[in-house]
């Protein structure tokens, strides 16, 4: 390997409110390298990407950079209302003779640097109309489009699908072998092994390890960043979900024949008390919408929800109050109001409830929300601390009491672990496993397979809005899975042809 | 070139929204202007149309530079005040010549909207509040240089400076034609430059346009200055049109060049907008007051109510499409 360092920080040193951030980081990267950081969210990843891009300035150390830096982060940066192409060239646009942008060579060179990214979509589309996948694979090109010698990847693949994630480290092979040097930050264990050289381990603020990747065993790795030992994994495992649950015999959710066109076409899926059931499919195939029939938020084209044999009405409040409940796979958008207190977020939900001609009793809401902090080992300060100040992982917690405390019968869970960290993570598998031991019927969304196979009781394989299989006990395995959702890509690489 | 793929249903609806919120006023106007030119007689007579043409161009310069700004994500309501005191400015300024009058508005009322786009740019302060100041700002400015509104600046009528306004090409006044190159240029500006995709860059997404390294500071401070400007020109050419600077004009018209701003399909959030669309909106509303004028009998207020009726037609449609 080269030892010509792009970037060099050393003793670095940030503090935010009288938080420390980053506390005497010794960082490098050389030429060429793709270099993991990993690290549990707030150990201070993206304060050490900031303070290397430039947005922060250090309190203490020195930061050296020898070229230029381009940035994607987890969250597409761009600007949905502009074209693809638009995007792609923003700050340096091809020109006319006339020193105008230069709109028709603008389009054609993005529709051909794209292609490399596998997107035939139109570039002159607003970028917002393409599928989120497909909007990151933009952000990377862009980024490396711009002639960086450094591209610094915050979590690139955690909204892509697994075909997307494939083109994305085809990409990143693709740089390194230009020698260009790659911070790859991500919590997949599989993707960090597949193309990192190097990692470095920050906990809490600290560089706690800096090597050479190969050599690191992943058990390891895990118990670096969490601070555990390595015993105490093993004993615990990284994924928290126990074994196997005690179904009730009769369903006490049957959804059947679900269709609202063109998302979904004639969905069936039905839950036992006690038990979970996870939707697998790729993004796009049907998933949340069919949760979000389910739950009455979605107009549908037919089909009827079941609750305990009886018909529920199909509206939000028809099925709340038959017992459904969901957590939506936007915690941003479609859950957490950032700014109020964790105790008004938790009750929002079950106001109605508390309420007597309007008025709310303080007294049980402040003992509903303690119960459910002790319950949920939700980490907060007061329950009037602001929703916002919290993790990903509490802030996940929160919107999960929110919806217990409404005593639902059925929970239909859409993502309930995208984007918070290891750590949390097992937390929030660990309770689904306990709440369908006491009973609760589950709907599992996840687009991490193996949170599937392990969680899991059952399947239901979901393909272009349809149920493409239906998979228990010993099918619970990987390949079968795979095949269940394989035609899917068989028939898309038919389709692609036409002109 | 492009495959042609099936459009998703996001495509189709994104195609109807822009039908409807470009095409939708154009076809509006199409409409307004075939039924009233069959139902009034005079509506179709050349002299109307230059009226119609030289009433509609003041408002375009003021309305092309709030296209800018709202494109942005933005706000100026200091225009009606500004464009008022270009006009007093450029009428004091004649008696010292052709050059002062010009000028002096437009180095003057661009300076406002410089602090407006530095205070708005720097402190984040939102440009409501900002515009609301200097639009109290100019307008005191101007009962202050006038003795509270009792002086009003003649301009000689022999002046190079009144042909500006009033100097004709086959009937046509000048101010359409410097509406119209502004026009151009400004479209130009927006859709073929940098600066231009800056602009929607700043409107669409700030956060993101940060991380794209798009100067949002400099980009506001630039499009509150140009809308300044524009104002400044308008009020100068409005003075040199009725040879005077009259101090009381310019009350509330900000919020008819935001209103022919969104009514040309700009959204009022940012990051998408015409120069076209908006001349489309300056198109509309003079028509409706054309013609109400026209039926005579009717109360000339009347044009402020389908004026409102039609910005919320517009309002509701754009909030519909896009969910």
């Amino acid at each position: 390997m080269p030892t010509d360092p792009v970037i060099e920080v050393a003793g670095v040193t940030k503090t935010f409110a009288g938080v420390r951030a980053l506390s005497e980081v010794d960082f490098t990267l050389h030429r060429g390298e793709v270099h993991a950081l990993v690290g549990e969210n707030g150990a201070g990843k993206s304060t050490l990407i900031k303070v290397l891009t430039g947005i922060h300035t250090p309190d203490s150390g020195r930061v050296g950079r020898n070229g230029r830096i381009s940035t994607i982060y987890q969250e597409v940066n761009l600007v949905p209302l502009m074209s693809v192409s638009a995007n792609l060239f923003l700050g340096r646009e091809p020109r006319t003779r006339f020193g105008l942008i230069d709109r028709a060579r603008r389009d054609a060179e993005a529709a051909e640097i794209l292609k490399g990214y596998g997107i035939t979509a139109d570039v002159r589309a607003p970028l917002g109309t393409l599928a989120v996948g497909e909007q990151q694979m933009v952000a990377l090109a862009r980024a490396v489009a711009a002639d960086a010698d450094v591209v610094i990847m915050d979590e690139p693949t955690s909204s892509l699908e697994p075909r997307e994630v494939e083109t994305l480290l085809g990409v990143v092979d693709r740089l390194h072998e230009a020698g260009i040097a790659i911070i790859y930050v991500s919590h997949r264990m599989d993707e960090l092994y597949r193309i990192c050289d190097t990692v470095t381990v920050l906990r809490d603020g600290r560089n706690v390890h800096s090597g050479p990747l190969a050599d690191l065993p992943r058990i390891e790795l895990v118990s670096l960043m969490l601070g555990r030992s390595v015993n105490e994994i093993r004993k615990h495992g990284t994924t928290a979900f126990g074994e196997g649950h005690h179904a009730g015999a009769q369903p006490v959710l049957e959804a059947v024949g679900l269709t609202s066109r063109p998302r979904i076409d004639g969905v069936s899926v039905s839950i036992r008390p006690g038990e979970v059931v996870g939707l697998a499919g790729l993004l796009g195939s049907g998933r949340t919408e069919t949760a979000k029939a389910i739950i009455g938020a979605l107009p549908l084209d037919g089909g009827t929800v079941l609750v305990a044999g009886q018909p529920v009405p199909h509206s939000v409040k028809g099925s709340t109050r038959a017992g459904i409940s969901m957590l939506a796979e936007d915690r941003k958008t479609e859950g957490i109001i950032p700014n109020l207190s964790v105790r008004e977020n938790i009750v929002l939900a079950a106001l109605p409830r508390l309420s007597r001609f309007g008025i709310t009793s303080r007294a049980r809401q402040d003992r509903i929300v303690d119960t459910f902090v002790t319950r949920l080992r939700i980490k907060v300060s007061s329950p009037e601390q602001k929703v916002a100040e919290l993790s990903g992982g509490n802030q996940q917690k929160v919107l999960l009491a929110r919806w217990l405390c409404t005593e639902p019968k059925i929970l239909l869970l859409d993502e309930p672990t995208r984007g918070i960290d290891v750590g949390a993570k097992a937390e929030v598998q660990a309770l689904i496993d306990e709440l369908a031991r006491e009973g609760l019927a589950v709907l599992l969304i996840s687009s991490e397979l193996d949170e599937l196979l392990d969680g899991a009781d059952r399947l239901v394989v979901l393909r272009d809005g349809t149920v493409a299989g239906e998979l228990e006990g010993d099918q619970l395995t990987r390949e079968h899975v795979l095949a269940a959702i394989a035609a899917e890509v068989r028939d898309d690489a038919d389709s692609d042809g036409s002109d | 070139m492009m495959t042609a793929e099936r459009p998703t249903v996001v495509q189709k609806t994104a195609a109807r929204t822009k039908v409807l919120q470009r095409q939708g006023a154009a076809v509006a106007l199409v409409l307004m202007v075939a039924v009233s030119w069959l139902v009034f007689p005079r509506f179709g007579s050349i002299d109307n149309m230059r009226d119609l043409a030289l009433q509609g161009a003041f408002l375009v310069v003021i309305a092309l530079g709030m296209t800018f700004v709202i494109i942005t994500g933005g706000i100026d309501l200091s225009v009606g005040s500004v464009y008022a005191l270009g006009g007093v400015l450029a009428a004091w300024g004649s008696q010292y010549g052709f050059l002062v009058a010009l000028v002096l508005p437009l180095v003057v009322c661009g300076l406002i909207g410089l602090v407006n786009g530095l205070l708005i740019a720097r402190t984040n302060m939102a440009p409501f509040i900002v515009t609301l100041a200097s639009l109290l700002f100019a307008r005191g400015l101007l009962l202050v240089i006038t003795d509270e509104g009792a002086t009003t600046y003649q301009i000689p009528a022999d002046s190079a400076f009144v042909e500006l306004g009033r100097g004709t090409v086959s009937g046509f006044g000048y101010p359409i034609f410097i509406a119209a190159v502004l026009c151009v240029v400004g479209g130009a500006v927006l859709n073929r430059t940098g600066f231009g995709q800056n602009v929607f860059a700043t409107g669409g997404a700030e956060q993101s346009a940060i991380l794209m390294g798009v100067p949002i500071a400099r980009t506001k401070v630039l499009v509150y200055t140009m809308s300044g400007t524009l104002a400044g020109l308008a009020g100068a050419l409005t003075a040199a049109y009725l040879q005077s600077g009259v101090t009381v004009i310019g009350v509330g018209l900000e919020l008819d060049a935001i209103a022919v701003v969104v009514i040309g399909g700009t959204l009022l959030t940012g990051g998408m907008g015409t120069v076209l669309g908006t001349v489309i909106g300056v198109g509309l509303i003079k028509v409706i007051q054309n013609v109400i004028n026209q039926i005579g009998t009717l109360d000339s207020n009347y044009q402020s109510v389908v004026s409102g009726v039609f910005l919320l037609i517009v309002v509701v449609l754009q909030r519909i499409l896009r969910r």
